[in-house]
């Protein structure tokens, strides 16, 4: 078997939408990890300085090359799958199945990653591009100039209902994709068996509760004014 | 168990031919016992059709025991119909009540074209076994039986993955018409008696390349195929499946 | 006339002594030779794979959308061999001993002692092909018995090892078609068998899908089509079960052999009602934990659990304590008739008899697991759950399945089970190399009569099966091709091809003119209910005499008021049916002759005139030790030929079970 065969079957396709989802899964996990130094009620002076440490050390700067060709990877991939494998099927079924034996978002990653997408343009934009190219306002801490972050996200959230309504849809949307993702990833690495099964299933169902939840409250603190 | 007999309606799809473009007929059943099985009831139906100077229902049947596989009805939305782990055969008209409708239609995959009304042409499976689906070991050529012990519980495990029938309805109930439960309950079966050990590569990736040559989908892992295999082949022969493909193309000497 | 061929020496040095003489075909010459097999079970899947390993062309045919949906799949107990891994005193010759024993001396001694001594290889052969046999904690098979004999020979996959051995076989012929020596065409039906100058030189069949007739050319002609007894309409056999191919080759000058002998299985579901299609079987193997009762009172209405111990009349083990619930089938399905016709029978309709699984549940399963987790003094419930997961593993599929058809679960309630026709004995006459008496046409498996005489032990129909296909025919139709090395594939445009269609093709334009009132299936029903009340388990002069006139009447009546719907160059179900059942009328009305012939009781065929005083199978040596074997002269004229048997070792005498 060629190298390129091992990637463009059926089962190689969809090992990249597992390898990139699990390098994902672990990209969320720094992020919200970063991104909870807001909660740490210091006026963002610990959140700047992460986000100083992310934008200005070289690891997490090529890092971040690797993470938006994760997610170029896995969307491309996901939309060429979601085609193909719709295309199996020409002529569909008088009465679906729906639910009976399987779950709406299982059935629905192709729609979930999607509106995730939408999310991610929306994000970029509020954040990323402002901090990388258009440039954010400087903030002095401890003498030294950091890009004002932490106020950038005061500004988006803090009386933009609309702005927060769709970042609650947005982690929404990615705690059903993980719900399944999260679980499918190891299956499709063949990274279950009898014993690991139930790990893997719960520790699926808690990362995919935690994490949205956590990216959830950040909006809304902010909005609520929680955190000032 | 009390008896009772019920009039039905029955929606079925009707296809002269695989080039016909095929529609609904709507049938009323009258008189049915609760006692008789779903194939009778279509039995039942056929024989007044046949009266009427119609055509009757053509449909794949055979042993009707539920082992053969060759049953394949998708009945209400689901393939083989409402009870867990059953085929169309072993299903029950207790399973309804009086005046319920109920819609048949035949497998849906473009991998598994439509030959007649109800019956569709798996000759995919076949085309996948031959790709790999087996051991080489010709008449003859065997030591005795017990050279080779065998741990009960993969011995078992093998047995559960071999219980596979071929009818299809993995392929029938998954969104993605993926073949993967079928494929990963005989490269599963095969790869976990050490009779099989020494083809377990190129098994798995020939089976694979196969599968998606007839054009099956991708697994998105929804769990569909486990929950309407009539022999409750468990979806964890796919992730084995996934593990032996990739140990096989990463492994590989060439 | 009838040579059966039977090699000459020691019946235990006849087989060794064949294959060390019989001719052999070089490996370039197999290349050049072409063989059909017809049917892809057990015997067809493996006598095609192996065919094929050995370098022959193979052409095979199945009317089922694939091979793997041949009937033998749904054998569920299990298959012997003389392997003795259980230290138990078994042996070639004791299982040769019980096959002709069980078989009531009906059958051949050489081709016997010949099953028995390959059954050891099948059994290597399907474990080195991956089918999962059952095993012990230390990893080596497992064994179970089964009716008519001592030891526990019997090698099993749960309740699914006709689909286990199935699946190998079928796994090994579709090899051979990846690498190209074995051509498969499924859903396809064999209509004819073209003979040409007293040779089987090919097949006339209809592709099922389009409704054309094909001709098929090979150098030999294997026919691995099964049993017939779908001719009682209602019987354990698959809906597809026919006996066309068989009888077409009967037409052709093959002797069908034994007709009447047919075996009805004790323990099979009883019929619900008018509607019921098939009847589908429960293992013997269940009657290794089961026992069989009914109530001690003739109509004693009460649920089963409601009847305490002593009102129950457990009477297999009360008539034959040595065997008890293992008495051979023929024997065990008698017993629960006669209870049954003295009005103790159970259920709705009185034609049932309760097979139950508590008292070893309990006591043999229950205890023993109770002990292997140190359990002290259990309570019955305690020992009732532990039983069950024994149970669950060892026959889980049958009792989901009791409890799907009927609604009852078999694991509180007890089985209502009830004797239905299961296999057929009987079939196309083959002499020692299982050719019949058409040279270069073979009949392998059910389809041939030659190893189970007038009833077949539990766990041998598999065997038999793969022993024909694996390890008998590869060296018996080289004996034959050997002499047809420089026969050239003849054209299928030859006249002999060219009238076989035209014949076939009559037949279907006669049956799809006939345009009458009646359907199909209304045909079989009656056919199957004459059958089965005057052929079925017990036979008299009288009614047989009274069976053939009414079979007679409704061949008159099919051929003149059938209605077949649809065209004849389509897909048409109910025009194979047609066909099929046609066949089944005229075999029925021979099945009828033979067993009006026979006038003995011997395994399966009861004739009601010879009995002992206690009612038991009354065998006549002196008269009917012989294999009727009848040659189709013309429409309902058959010539009875009879190849003696002879019996050399296993001496017949009555057979005993008590």
């Amino acid at each position: 078997m060629k190298w390129s065969e091992l990637f463009t079957s059926s089962v190689g396709k969809k090992w990249i939408m597992g390898l990139t989802g699990i390098f994902l899964v672990l990209f969320l996990v720094v992020h919200v990890g970063l991104n909870a130094c807001i909660f740490a009620m210091d006026g963002g002076v610990m959140f700047n300085k992460a986000a100083h440490f992310m934008g200005s050390n070289a690891v997490p700067r090529i890092l971040e090359v690797g993470l938006f060709a994760g997610i170029i990877l896995h969307m491309l991939q996901g939309w060429a799958l979601e085609l193909s494998n719709r295309a199996a099927r020409k002529k569909g079924y008088a009465v679906p199945m729906g639910n009976k034996g399987s779950k709406w978002y299982s059935r629905s990653m192709g729609l979930l990653g999607t509106l995730l997408f939408l999310f991610l343009v929306m994000h970029i934009s509020h954040f990323w591009v402002p901090s990388r190219i258009t440039g954010l306002e400087p903030v002095l801490i401890d003498g030294k100039e950091y890009h004002n972050l932490y106020g950038e996200m005061l500004q988006v959230f803090q009386g933009n209902l609309a702005v927060v309504l769709l970042y609650v849809l947005g982690c929404f949307a990615l705690a059903w994709h993980l719900l399944h993702g999260f679980q499918s990833a190891f299956r499709t690495l063949g990274l279950t068996n009898g014993r690991y099964l139930a790990l893997v299933e719960s520790a699926g169902v808690l990362f995919s509760v935690i994490i949205p939840l956590v990216f959830a409250l950040m909006p809304v603190c902010m909005y609520m004014g929680w955190i000032k | 168990m009390q008896h009772y007999t019920m009039n039905l309606t029955l929606k079925v799809w009707r296809q002269k031919n695989a080039s016909d473009k095929g529609h609904f007929e709507t049938y009323p059943v009258k008189n049915i016992s609760s006692e008789m099985s779903f194939l009778e009831m279509i039995d039942v139906l056929n024989e007044q059709l046949i009266k009427e100077g119609k055509e009757p229902i053509a449909f794949d049947h055979d042993c009707r025991e539920g082992i053969c596989g060759m049953c394949s009805m998708y009945i209400n939305g689901r393939p083989h119909g409402p009870w867990q782990h059953n085929t169309t055969c072993q299903l029950h008209m207790r399973a309804y009540q009086d005046g319920d409708t109920i819609v048949v239609e035949p497998w849906r995959a473009n991998a598994f074209p439509v030959v007649k009304d109800l019956m569709v042409d798996r000759s995919a499976f076949d085309r996948i076994i031959q790709a790999g689906g087996y051991i080489s070991v010709n008449t003859g050529n065997a030591v005795d039986a017990n050279s080779t012990p065998v741990e009960k519980e993969k011995a078992d495990e093998a047995f559960a993955a071999a219980a596979c029938i071929g009818c299809g309805a993995c392929v029938a109930a998954c969104k993605n018409s993926s073949a993967m439960l079928f494929v990963g309950a005989k490269v599963s079966h095969l790869a976990l008696l050490p009779q099989g050990a020494p083809e377990r590569k190129n098994r798995a990736m020939n089976m694979v390349a196969q599968m998606d040559r007839e054009g099956f989908g991708a697994c998105t892992n929804t769990g569909a195929c486990e929950a309407v295999c009539p022999k409750g082949i468990s979806i964890e022969n796919i992730a084995r499946l996934n593990r032996e493909y990739m140990m096989a193309g990463l492994t590989e000497d060439k | 006339m009838l040579d059966s061929k039977i090699p000459s020496g020691p019946l235990d040095q006849k087989w060794t002594s064949y294959k060390g003489h019989c001719k052999l075909v070089n490996p370039a010459n197999k290349r050049k030779l072409e063989v059909i097999v017809v049917g892809t079970g057990l015997a067809g899947a493996s006598a095609a794979a192996s065919l094929g390993e050995l370098g022959y062309q193979v052409k095979a045919f199945c009317f089922q959308d694939s091979p793997r949906r041949a009937h033998s799949i749904a054998a569920q107990g299990g298959i012997n061999a003389a392997k003795n891994y259980q230290n138990d005193g078994d042996s070639v010759y004791r299982l040769f001993y019980d096959t002709i024993k069980g078989g009531d001396y009906r059958s051949r001694e050489a081709n016997v002692h010949r099953l028995a001594e390959v059954s050891v290889n099948i059994i290597d052969q399907c474990v080195a092909q991956g089918v999962p046999f059952a095993r012990e904690y230390g990893g080596l098979l497992n064994n179970r018995s089964f009716g008519g004999t001592q030891v526990k020979r019997t090698f099993y996959a749960a309740g699914q090892t006709g689909q286990q051995l199935l699946i190998g076989a079928y796994q090994a012929l579709e090899r051979q078609v990846a690498l190209g020596k074995v051509t498969m065409y499924t859903r396809h039906e064999m209509l004819d068998v073209v003979v040409i100058d007293g040779k089987a030189r090919g097949i006339i069949c209809r592709n099922l899908v389009t409704g054309e007739l094909e001709r098929h050319f090979g150098h030999a002609v294997v026919l691995c089509t099964g049993g017939y007894g779908n001719v009682f309409y209602l019987s354990t056999n698959a809906m597809g079960s026919n006996v066309t191919a068989a009888w077409k080759a009967h037409k052709k000058g093959a002797h069908f052999a034994n007709p009447c002998f047919t075996q009805i299985h004790p323990t099979c579901i009883p019929v619900s009602g008018d509607h019921q299609s098939k009847l589908t079987l429960m293992s013997e193997s269940l009657r290794n934990d089961g026992r069989i009762w009914v109530p001690a009172k003739a109509g004693d209405k009460r649920a089963p659990n409601d009847i305490p111990e002593e009102e129950r009349d457990y009477f297999l083990e009360r008539r034959y304590p040595a065997f008890g619930n293992l008495v051979p089938r023929d024997v065990a399905s008698r017993a629960a008739k006669e209870r049954c016709d003295a009005g103790f029978g159970v259920g709705t309709t009185g034609q049932a008899v309760y097979l139950d699984f508590k008292y070893n549940l309990i006591n043999k399963y229950g205890k023993a697991e109770a002990n292997k987790q140190g359990l002290q003094n259990p309570d019955t419930e305690t020992l009732v759950r532990l039983g069950k997961e024994v149970v669950k593993e060892e026959y889980g599929n049958l009792f989901d399945m009791y409890e799907k058809i009927t609604g009852e679960n078999p694991y509180e309630v007890p089985m209502r089970i009830y004797p239905a026709v299961h296999y057929t004995m009987g079939g196309l006459w083959v002499d020692y190399e299982l050719m019949t008496s058409v040279k270069g046409l073979y009949a392998l498996g059910e389809a041939n009569f030659s190893d189970h005489g007038a009833n077949r032990l539990g766990a041998s129909a598999l065997m038999q099966g793969l022993a024909d296909g694996y390890f008998v025919i590869p060296y018996t139709i080289g004996n034959y091709l050997a002499d047809e090395i420089a026969t050239k594939p003849i054209a299928t445009d030859h006249p002999a091809f060219l009238e076989a269609e035209r014949n076939a093709a009559e037949r279907i334009q006669k049956l799809m003119n006939i345009k009458g009132t009646q359907t199909v299936e209304s045909f079989h029903k009656r056919l199957g209910k004459i059958m089965w009340e005057e052929c079925g388990m017990a036979r008299s002069q009288k009614g047989l005499t009274k069976a053939i006139e009414e079979i007679r009447q409704l061949k008159k009546e099919f051929w003149s008021d059938v209605r077949i719907p649809g065209d004849i160059n389509e897909m048409n179900p109910e025009l194979d049916k047609a066909g099929r059942v046609a066949d089944f009328i005229e075999l029925g009305e021979l099945m009828c002759i033979d067993a009006l012939d026979r006038n003995e009781s011997c395994g399966g065929h009861f004739r009601e005139e010879s009995q002992t005083e206690d009612g038991e199978a009354l065998r006549d040596d002196q008269q009917f030790a012989y294999v009727a074997a009848w040659a189709y002269q013309s429409d309902s004229n058959w010539q009875l030929n009879k190849e003696p048997l002879t019996f050399e070792i296993a001496k017949p005498s009555q057979r005993s079970y008590k």
